[in-house]
C-alpha cells in the first residue's frame, strides 16, 4: 500500500469524522438565541474594551522568524546524523565529524549571538 | 493501495481501526484524569454513574451531543467550525504512522476458490522510511488549529491564549528536533521499525572498537541516550500544552486560552486532539527509548517461536504474536500516559518568561550538547584507535 494514498484516505477520514460530528451536534442541539449581551466576546463582567483582532505584541514574531532559522539549521542535521554512522564504520568518522563539528560551531555562535542581543527577553 | 481486493479492504479496516483506537482512548484518558487527580488531591471523583464512575463518560458525551450550537456573531464562522476538526488532523495521521506491533505474515490460502498469495501486513497505518521526519511535521501542524481558533474567536483571551501556544510549540520544537538528533546518531535510521529491531536482545555496544555485552540490562535507547530522552519528554509536555506548560489556558490570565469561546462538540474535539498528541507523545517515548513492542531481552522471533510451539500454524502464530506485542506496547504507553497525568496535578505552571527562557537558553543549548558528546562518543567508540 503506497503510504500517500493512505495519508490522504486517513486525512479525508479524520476530516468527515470532524464534520459529522459537527453535524450531529447542530441537528441535536437546541437552535441558539441571539441577544447582544450573548453575542458579544468574553469578558469577565465588564464592557468589551478591544476585540482579538487588535495590535499584537512584535516579540511573537520575532519568536516566529528565530524558529524558522533554526529549525531549519536542525533539519540540516538530519541526513548527517542518520548517515553517520556508515562514515564511522568505514573509517570516514573523522572527517564527518569535523565537517558537522564547523556547522555546529556557527550554530552555537548564533544561538549566543541571540541571546546577547536580547532578542529572547520576556518581560 | 496494494495488489488485490483481500489486501486493500484489510488495509482500509487496519487504518479506520486505529483511527477509532486513537478516538477511543480519549473517554479512557479523561476517566484515568478525573480518577487520578482525585486519588492525587484525596478525592473521591466520579463514582455515581455506574462501577467506579466509569458510564459517567458516555453521560458526558450525550450531554456534549445536545449542546447548543453557539458562534459569537463577530467571529469568523467558517474558520471557528474548521478549527476543531483540523485539531483532530496532526494526532490521527502521526499515530497512524507508528508501528504498534510486529507485521503480520500470511501464507499463501484458498478461499472462494482462488488463491490468495502470501500477505506482510505492518502494524500501522502506513509503513514509510522516513517515519520521524513525517511524525515531526504533521505534529507541528497542530499549531494551524490554535491559530486558527484563537483569530475565529474574535476574543482578546483566545488571540492571546493562540499566540502563546503558538510561540511556545514552535520553540519547544527546536529542542524536540534537536534532542533526536541524538537518538537518530545511534540508530543511523528514519524507520521505527528498524529502531524497534535494533533495540532487541541485551545492551551491547562498541567499545574501542570492539564489542561489549551487558547481559543484565536490555539493549534500550535510554541507556544511550539519558538526556536526549529526558528533553525529548519534557518538550513533549510543552507541545501537548500540558501543565506545567499550560500557559496557553493559564485560568487565572487567559479565562481557558484558545478555546475560551468553544463548547459542547468542538471543545470535545480539542480533546480529542490535545490526548492524541499525547498518545503519539508516549508511543514515540516507547519506541525511541524503551524497545518499542518488545519485550526485554526476548526478540519478536523467539515470541512467534513460543506460539508457534503450542502448534499453531505460522499463520496463526504471527497473528497472535502480533496482537501480544500490541499489549506490551500499550502497557508502556499507558505508564507514559500516567506520567503525563501524574506531573499535571503534581506540578505548578511557569510565568511566561521562565517557560521561553527554559525552551531557549536550558534545553535548545542542552540537546546540542547532546548532540556533540554523541557524535563525539559514537566516533571514538567505533573506531579502532591503535
Amino acid at each position: 500500500m503506497s503510504p500517500l494514498i493512505a495519508i490522504i484516505f486517513l486525512g479525508t477520514v479524520t476530516l468527515l469524522f470532524g464534520s459529522a460530528l459537527l453535524f450531529v451536534a447542530s441537528l441535536l442541539g437546541p437552535k441558539p438565541k441571539y441577544s447582544s449581551v450573548k453575542d458579544s466576546s468574553y469578558e469577565c463582567g465588564l464592557e468589551v474594551q478591544e476585540t482579538g483582532h487588535s495590535k499584537v505584541p512584535i516579540k511573537f514574531y520575532l519568536t516566529a522568524i528565530l524558529f524558522i532559522l533554526f529549525d531549519i539549521e536542525i533539519i540540516f542535521m538530519y541526513p548527517w546524523a542518520v548517515t553517520y554512522l556508515d562514515f564511522v564504520n568505514e573509517g570516514h568518522g573523522v572527517y564527518i565529524f569535523s565537517v558537522m563539528a564547523v556547522f555546529l560551531l556557527i550554530f552555537i555562535l548564533g544561538l549566543i549571538w541571540e541571546i546577547k542581543s536580547k532578542a529572547l527577553e520576556w518581560e | 493501495m496494494g495488489a488485490d481486493i483481500f489486501e486493500i479492504s484489510i488495509n482500509i479496516i487496519k487504518i479506520l481501526v486505529i483511527f477509532l483506537l486513537m478516538v477511543q482512548i480519549v473517554p479512557l484518558l479523561v476517566w484515568v484524569e478525573r480518577r487520578g487527580s482525585a486519588f492525587i488531591q484525596n478525592r473521591f471523583g466520579p463514582n455515581r454513574v455506574g462501577p467506579l464512575g466509569l458510564t459517567q463518560l458516555l453521560a458526558d458525551a450525550v450531554k456534549f451531543l445536545f449542546k447548543e450550537e453557539f458562534v459569537p456573531s463577530k467571529g469568523k464562522k467558517f474558520l471557528f467550525y474548521a478549527a476543531p476538526v483540523i485539531a483532530l488532523v496532526p494526532g490521527a495521521l502521526a499515530f497512524a504512522s507508528i508501528p504498534l506491533s510486529a507485521p503480520i505474515l500470511v501464507d499463501a490460502f484458498e478461499m472462494f476458490g482462488k488463491s490468495w498469495g502470501p500477505y506482510r501486513f505492518a502494524f500501522q497505518g502506513f509503513e514509510m522510511g522516513v517515519g520521524i521526519v513525517f511524525v515531526l511535521g504533521i505534529s507541528s501542524l497542530g499549531a494551524y488549529a490554535l491559530l486558527m481558533a484563537g483569530w475565529a474567536s474574535n476574543n482578546k483571551y483566545s488571540m492571546y491564549g493562540a499566540l502563546r501556544a503558538c510561540a511556545q510549540m514552535i520553540s519547544y520544537e527546536l529542542a524536540l528536533g534537536l534532542a533526536l538528533v541524538g537518538i537518530l546518531l545511534i540508530y543511523g535510521t528514519f524507520d521505527f521499525a528498524e529502531m524497534v529491531a535494533y533495540q532487541e536482545g541485551p545492551l551491547s555496544f562498541f567499545f574501542m572498537g570492539k564489542e561489549v555485552i551487558v547481559p543484565f540490562l536490555p539493549n534500550w535507547g535510554i541507556f544511550y541516550q539519558p538526556l536526549g530522552a529526558v528533553l525529548l519528554f519534557c518538550a513533549m509536555f510543552a507541545e501537548t500544552n500540558r501543565t506545567p506548560f499550560d500557559l496557553p489556558e493559564a485560568e487565572a490570565e487567559l479565562v481557558a486560552g484558545y478555546h475560551t469561546e468553544y463548547g459542547g462538540l468542538k471543545m470535545l474535539m480539542f480533546y480529542i486532539g490535545e490526548y492524541g498528541h499525547m498518545l503519539v507523545a508516549s508511543a514515540l517515548m516507547a519506541t525511541f527509548y524503551f524497545g518499542g513492542y518488545n519485550l526485554p531481552f526476548i526478540s519478536t522471533e523467539a515470541v512467534n517461536a513460543f506460539f508457534a510451539g503450542f502448534g499453531f500454524s505460522a499463520t496463526k502464530a504471527s497473528i497472535v504474536t502480533a496482537f501480544a506485542l500490541h499489549v506490551v506496547l500499550f502497557t508502556k504507553i499507558l505508564l507514559f500516559l500516567w506520567v503525563f497525568i501524574w506531573v499535571r496535578w503534581t506540578l505548578p505552571r511557569f510565568r511566561y518568561d521562565q517557560l521561553m527562557d527554559l525552551g531557549w537558553k536550558t534545553m535548545l543549548p542542552w540537546a546540542l550538547a547532546n548532540t556533540i558528546i554523541t557524535a563525539a562518543l559514537v566516533l571514538l567508540m567505533r573506531t579502532e584507535w591503535l
